[in-house]
């Protein structure tokens, strides 16, 4: 009690060298906090990826088209319990800054493969039996104003011409990893559109998506496709939609790699910054130390007050950095939502920010103690006057 | 010896220490520094008593060993060679969490800048050595009250030190060094850093502690006035022990 009082105490005597040092430390948390955040938003399509869920596309390129004959052979390898399939379609709302993803997709088994699209029953119906009908993610909907019923116009940059379509369903997520930005409209409805405009780009799917019973026979499942349609007209690459969307991801792999070395070498940094502090402040305070020595305290209560002030001072930072982190991280989604739509702040970051900041203040405090331990009281007290 | 007058005689008559048992031997003690490769002998073959209740000034040129010779009679410094008994226990014997023990418990300690931890009021430093002991809150709060109203201090207890004079600095830190009652109060030059007035205020108490409360009391001083008060007074120099009273 007296002694968390003394560490206390100890940490403010210098207010404005440990005001700097605690302000430093919560820049680097909120750093090393913002960093991670941003790397999780970056994975965040693997992480919500299902196991449960394979993609085929076109070997040669995702650009490439894979006919829609196919799905009935897909669904005929044993395994298959559900063949959706759907095209990018690229389309502009007003101006090409507004930008989210919008799919054409196979309504029925769309939905039956994605259960973290939460729609209300009568939204769900509505919208498979309008042709024209659309279903948009909660946050995009919010965005641009759009309730159920509304009229919305996409220019195609893929699939030229303006497209309308009525918001029959809003979709939310089952949880903070669910993209709730996307926009998803009948399938039928582009490829009949095609069929008068360009007949040849018909019946013509972009990706497949397929459920599959167990997932520990993804591996099987996935050969047995791509041998199905190995030297035919387009060959097929099946994959799990984690190792889908992986291939996104990894083109940055590198970048990552750097970010999350610089979250790295930001805390060395500030490791450094923390044991400088403490160290001098320790030097101060050698003649003290000699004094609890003296008067018959052990090197264990020295070690203490040495460590408890730097944890006082590291955890302090921390704890503030880790406030700021939520709402800078707020800040940061609503500035970058089309980039990252989901942006959020995971409890094993703050975990990680904790784990962080005990670490700086426990290394900050090993060499100073070590000198504090050892000097003989005899020498301490001459430092004194 | 002599039975001298001395200042602190206005506090009551001095002790019959020829009647008193020993409570402190120093036998051959020897204590050298190595400064580079040089080795540079600060003591040598010491030998000396402390009786029970005797107030002892230890004088000599600077750097002829003083503080040397008081630190290892606090158990804060190690000797060479040779032993110091102290009641009854041979202290270059203990190791050092046994001595870290012993001195919290018999030993006082004064020093020429106060020490006190600045960030502590006056009650908290004089409740730090208790800190260490058994006592309940309660009853440390009694000592602490004691000992700082025997400074005459116990209105300024939550006072910190920047907030006291040098004078009332020193006198805190007396309060410190009795509240644990020790079997020997240790000071080195208490009044070195005083003014005169201050000085005489401190030295006064010390006469307190020697003739109303029986401490056993050594102190290391340049101050010829400051010896005064001491009923023995031994000279050290360049590391040789000269015997003399005053
Ligand atoms: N830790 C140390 N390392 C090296 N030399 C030391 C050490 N401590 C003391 N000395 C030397 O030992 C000698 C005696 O020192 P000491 O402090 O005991 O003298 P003193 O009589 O108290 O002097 P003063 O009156 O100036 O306080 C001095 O020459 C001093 O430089
Ligand atoms: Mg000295």
């Amino acid at each position: 009690m007296r002694t968390l009082k003394l560490l206390i105490r100890n940490a403010f005597r210098h207010k404005l060298r440990t005001g700097l040092t605690i302000l430093g430390i919560t820049i680097a948390i909120l750093a090393f906090g913002m960093l991670r955040t941003m790397v999780n938003a970056w994975y965040a399509g693997v992480e919500a990826s299902s196991a449960n869920r394979l993609v085929i596309r076109n070997s040669i390129s995702l650009v490439f088209p894979l006919p829609l004959a196919y799905k009935d052979k897909i669904r005929q390898v044993s395994g298959v319990t559900l063949v959706s399939w759907g095209n990018w379609f690229g389309g502009v709302y007003i101006e090409e800054k507004n930008f989210f993803p919008n799919f054409a997709v196979d309504p029925r088994s769309f939905l039956a493969l994605y259960p973290e699209y939460i729609i209300p029953d009568l939204q769900r119906a509505s919208f498979l039996n309008d042709r024209k009908g659309a279903v948009a993610g909660r946050k995009v909907a919010e965005k641009f104003g759009w309730k159920v019923g509304d009229t919305v116009t996409l220019k195609g940059t893929i699939f030229p011409g303006n497209w309308e379509f009525t918001i029959r369903a809003i979709y939310r997520g089952k949880d903070r990893s669910v993209d709730e930005t996307q926009f998803f409209f009948h399938w039928d409805y582009l490829n009949e559109t095609i069929k008068k405009t360009a007949a040849r780009r018909a019946d013509q799917a972009g990706y497949y998506i397929i459920g599959i019973a167990n997932p520990n026979l993804a591996g099987e499942v996935s050969t047995t496709i791509d041998a199905a349609f190995k030297n035919s007209l387009a060959e097929t690459l099946t994959e799990t939609e984690k190792a889908f969307q992986m291939s996104f991801v990894s083109m940055t792999e590198a970048i990552l790699i750097a970010i999350q070395l610089v979250s790295i070498v930001i805390i060395v940094i500030i490791m450094a910054v923390v044991a400088n502090t403490m160290a001098m402040t320790a030097r101060e305070r050698i003649g003290e130390y000699a004094v609890f020595k003296t008067l018959g305290f052990g090197g264990w209560f020295i070690a203490g007050l040495i460590f408890g002030e730097s944890l006082v001072i590291s955890l302090a930072g921390t704890a503030i950095g880790i406030g700021l982190t939520f709402p800078v991280a707020a800040a940061f989604a609503d500035y970058l939502g089309t980039y990252f739509p989901i942006f959020f702040v995971e409890r094993q970051t703050i975990f990680m920010d904790i784990a962080a900041g005990t670490l700086v203040g426990i290394v900050a405090a090993l060499f100073p103690t070590w000198r504090a331990v050892r000097i003989r009281i005899a020498d301490g007290l001459r430092r004194i006057g | 010896m002599s039975e001298s007058t001395t200042t602190c005689d206005e506090h009551g008559p001095p002790p019959d220490l020829e009647a008193q048992p020993v409570i402190v031997e120093v036998r051959n003690v020897n204590k050298a520094y190595l400064r580079g490769s040089h080795i540079i002998p600060v003591l040598q073959d010491i030998n000396f008593d402390i009786r029970e209740g005797e107030f002892l000034a230890l004088m000599g040129p600077s750097g002829s060993g003083k503080s040397t010779l008081l630190n290892l009679i606090a158990g804060i410094d190690k000797v060479d060679s040779g032993t110091i008994v102290i009641g009854g226990v041979d202290i270059t014997a203990l190791g050092e969490t046994e001595l870290a023990h012993w001195r919290a418990t018999h030993v006082g300690f004064i020093f020429q800048f106060y020490n006190l931890i600045p960030v502590l009021t006056a009650y908290e430093n004089v409740e730090l050595p208790l800190q260490l002991t058994g006592l309940t809150r309660a009853e440390r709060r009694e000592h602490v009250e004691m000992a700082l109203s025997v400074v005459n201090l116990a209105h300024r207890m939550d006072h910190y030190p920047s907030q006291l004079s040098g004078g009332e600095q020193q006198r805190v830190a007396i309060a410190r060094a009795v509240v644990t009652d020790p079997t020997i109060l240790v000071a080195d030059e208490p009044t070195g850093d005083l003014d005169r007035a201050s000085a005489k205020e401190i030295m006064s108490l010390m006469c307190r502690l020697s003739r109303e409360s029986g401490k056993t009391i050594i102190m290391v001083t340049h101050d010829p006035k400051a010896a005064e008060a001491a009923q023995v007074i031994r000279h050290l120099d360049k590391g040789y022990l000269n015997h003399a009273n005053s």
